[in-house]
């Protein structure tokens, strides 16, 4: 075990050494820092390692069994793949964050306690934030506080579960958790928070697609895996999860029709494949664990893939992403436009690739428990797939109306990572044995038989003809320049209502003491306190003055002295200031 | 981006014989994954799954109540203008 490093260590230190690197060199040093990890997590046999005492507990950084494993080697491909497409990126603000953010997601999937799993979780979302605010935009910086402010209320409410599930069980080890109490209920909702899950999502929509054309990259892949991943160690069979997933998969797609950007439209589709993941973790039987840990891997590349497209398209465009602004680009950028037919075909289960082979058996398993309400959702949410990322994306982007714009190819850098995505897209898709082989139970699903194939493909065709008459018909709704409110209007318009509510009461407080202690008051207290030691002591001094014989000009000047050294602040004081002193010495000794 | 040049090219889908091909082979596709259905064993999880057509017909439906549920119901309820937050 002395060879080996935990794979976090890798892409952490890694990271934080990128600044030091200057010119050519900087490029294949992070390219290098993939590479080195992979070999390294090779060669690392299945079993506890690293395990580091803390206080009375142990914590333990190299959990690898199977399901571990296969998170690392997607996260691996995934950051290479990633970390080429923003080889141009001269910004090591992104640079470091990109890789930090990636050692945190293989920190998170490698965790064996609870602590260290918390520590890296919260890691996700402080790296990830940078992502976001580096485009520097305003809007970024809106997404990203808003990011902050929901990640870091998820992170307390898991926090608070970890401490009391701790508290109760004794051991800090992170297994199987299940739901049964107070303390797995905040687990499982800080869990199901950085999933996305409806209500809890739109921190998604709202700052992925503000986040910066490489940057989206990385987000797209580890956040909500990582959560994928907690819920299928810590919730399998949990059955509120099956329903969970489905409205998932339901919902973000109605969003996804009427969009104009077209990374937010990515944005609800990637909650609409997280939600399979999450309902196929609920079935809890072994092909649907299967079905959402190959789903969770299928979908990192294939929505990597649809979002670097997209990236290409907003790097050739001055940064254009909406319907209305894009259309008739395969014309200048043809290879982008095969690419993203690719992610396209891939997210749509098209036969041959990628999504056909995993989405397929989570449907199967709901399937064989009996659950039909379930499968004809997932069923109605595959069609809503083909809809908004099947077709919307490459349509509006590469096709439909000419835009007029005729940008250059997408650089070779951006179309080198497209293309070894868009490689292990098919790959997977057209021999997946490859795929099932790494997944935690042993598979016995056969994804190509003739009715699945007919009945995949009818269910393809017919929706694109659907498309087609309804685009001729002009009944597709018209893309249109607007926002449309989310769950995240509540805290959007809720947090400006308390800044109004506070703003009345704490400044109109503010104010009115502004007014009355500082404007009246204090002027009074200082008035009165300059005055009145001077009344108090001539009334008591003049009269004993009197009283000793003195006149005439030598009392004037003695008024005079007086009255200055009080307003100077000279009056000897000395005197009293002692006898004070000894009287409080005093009373301190007889107590 | 050279107007002078984009003006004049034809790309592929710009040609309407290409377009042609296109729409035709899609029809035919269509038409041959109707026929189809009736030369395979089917292995329906429920019931409704052994209906002729079942589906072609449910993605056209689903497809088009999606679209228009969409359009007509969420659209109004949600859509703002673009500086709705600002």
């Amino acid at each position: 075990m002395t060879d080996v490093l935990p794979p976090a260590a890798i892409f952490i230190i890694g990271g934080l050494l990128v600044p030091l690197i200057k010119g050519k060199w900087k490029s294949a040093y992070m390219l290098l820092i993939p590479v080195a990890g992979f070999i390294n997590l090779i060669n690392i046999p299945e079993g506890t390692h690293w395990v580091v005492g803390f206080m009375e507990y142990n914590l333990i950084f190299g959990k690898v069994d199977r399901l571990s494993l296969l998170f690392g080697y997607i996260f691996h491909l995934i950051s290479f793949i990633a970390i080429l497409y923003a080889i141009h990126v001269k910004d090591d603000v992104q640079n470091v964050a990109g890789l930090i953010y990636a050692g945190s997601a293989l920190g998170v999937v490698f965790a064996g306690d609870l602590f260290s799993f918390f520590v890296f979780w919260e890691m996700l979302t402080i790296a990830s934030i940078f992502l976001i605010w580096a485009r520097r935009t305003k809007a970024a910086q809106g997404a990203g506080y808003r990011y902050l402010l929901v990640h870091a209320a998820g992170g307390l409410c898991l926090l608070a579960g970890i401490v009391l599930y701790v508290n109760q069980t004794g051991s800090i080890e992170f297994g199987y958790i299940g739901l049964n109490g107070l303390a797995t209920l905040l687990i499982f909702l800080g869990f199901g928070l950085n999933c996305a899950w409806p209500l809890l999502h739109p921190w998604l929509t709202d700052a992925y697609p503000e986040a910066t054309i490489t940057g989206t990259i990385f987000l797209s892949a580890f956040t909500t895996k990582c959560a994928v991943y907690a819920l299928a160690r810590g919730f399998p069979g949990t059955e509120a999860l099956i329903w969970i997933g489905a409205i998932m998969t339901a919902f973000p797609i109605f969003y996804a029709v009427i969009e104009n950007n077209l990374r937010r439209v990515l944005s609800y589709s990637l909650i609409n494949q997280v939600g399979f993941m999450v309902c196929g973790i609920g079935i809890g039987t072994q092909m649907a664990i299967n079905g959402a840990v190959s789903h969770a891997v299928n979908d990192i590349l294939f929505k990597a893939l649809l979002f670097m497209s997209m990236g290409a398209v907003m790097y050739r465009n001055d940064n254009k992403i909406n319907c209305t602004a894009l259309g008739g680009l395969y014309r200048t950028m043809p290879l982008t436009c095969i690419c993203c037919i690719i992610g396209a075909a891939s997210i749509s289960a098209v036969p041959l690739f990628s999504g056909f082979v995993s989405k397929s058996m989570v449907m199967s398993a709901a399937a064989d428990g009996h659950m039909q309400i379930i499968y004809f959702v997932l069923l109605f949410a595959s069609v809503g797939v083909l809809e908004h990322a099947g077709i919307k994306i490459p349509f509006f982007a590469f096709f439909g109306h000419d835009s007029g714009l005729r940008p250059k190819e997408a650089p070779v850098h951006m179309l080198l990572a497209m293309g070894i995505a868009a490689f292990f897209c098919i790959f997977n898709g057209s021999f997946p044995s490859y795929l099932y082989s790494l997944l935690p139970y042993p598979v016995e699903y056969v994804p190509y038989t003739v009715p699945h194939v007919v009945g995949q493909t009818q269910l393809i065709f017919f929706a694109a003809l659907a498309f087609i008459l309804l685009t001729l018909s002009g009944m597709s709704p018209a893309e249109m320049r607007a926002v449309n409110i989310d769950a995240d209007w509540f805290y959007r318009k809720g947090g400006g209502l308390f800044y109004r509510v506070m703003d009345i009461s704490m400044n109109g407080l503010t104010r009115v003491a502004d007014r009355v202690i500082v404007g009246e008051l204090t002027g009074s207290i200082c008035r009165i306190s300059q005055r009145w030691p001077e009344v108090l002591c001539l009334g008591v001094m003049i009269p004993l003055w009197s009283v000793t014989g003195v006149k005439g000009k030598e009392l004037e000047g003695k008024i005079e002295r007086t009255r200055s050294a009080l307003q100077t602040h000279t009056s000897p004081i000395g005197i009293s200031a002692a006898i004070a002193t000894i009287f409080l010495v005093l009373i301190y000794l007889l107590m | 981006m050279k107007p002078e040049n984009s003006e004049d090219k034809k790309y592929l889908f710009d040609k309407p014989a290409s377009m042609k091909i296109l729409a035709w082979s899609f029809l035919l596709s269509l038409v041959l994954l109707l026929v189809l259905e009736f030369f395979i064993h089917k292995h329906p999880h429920f019931p409704s799954e052994e209906w002729p057509e079942f589906y072609c017909v449910f993605a056209f439906v689903a497809f088009v109540a999606l679209v228009l549920s969409a359009k007509y119901i969420l659209r109004p309820l949600v859509k703002r203008r673009e500086d709705y937050y600002d």
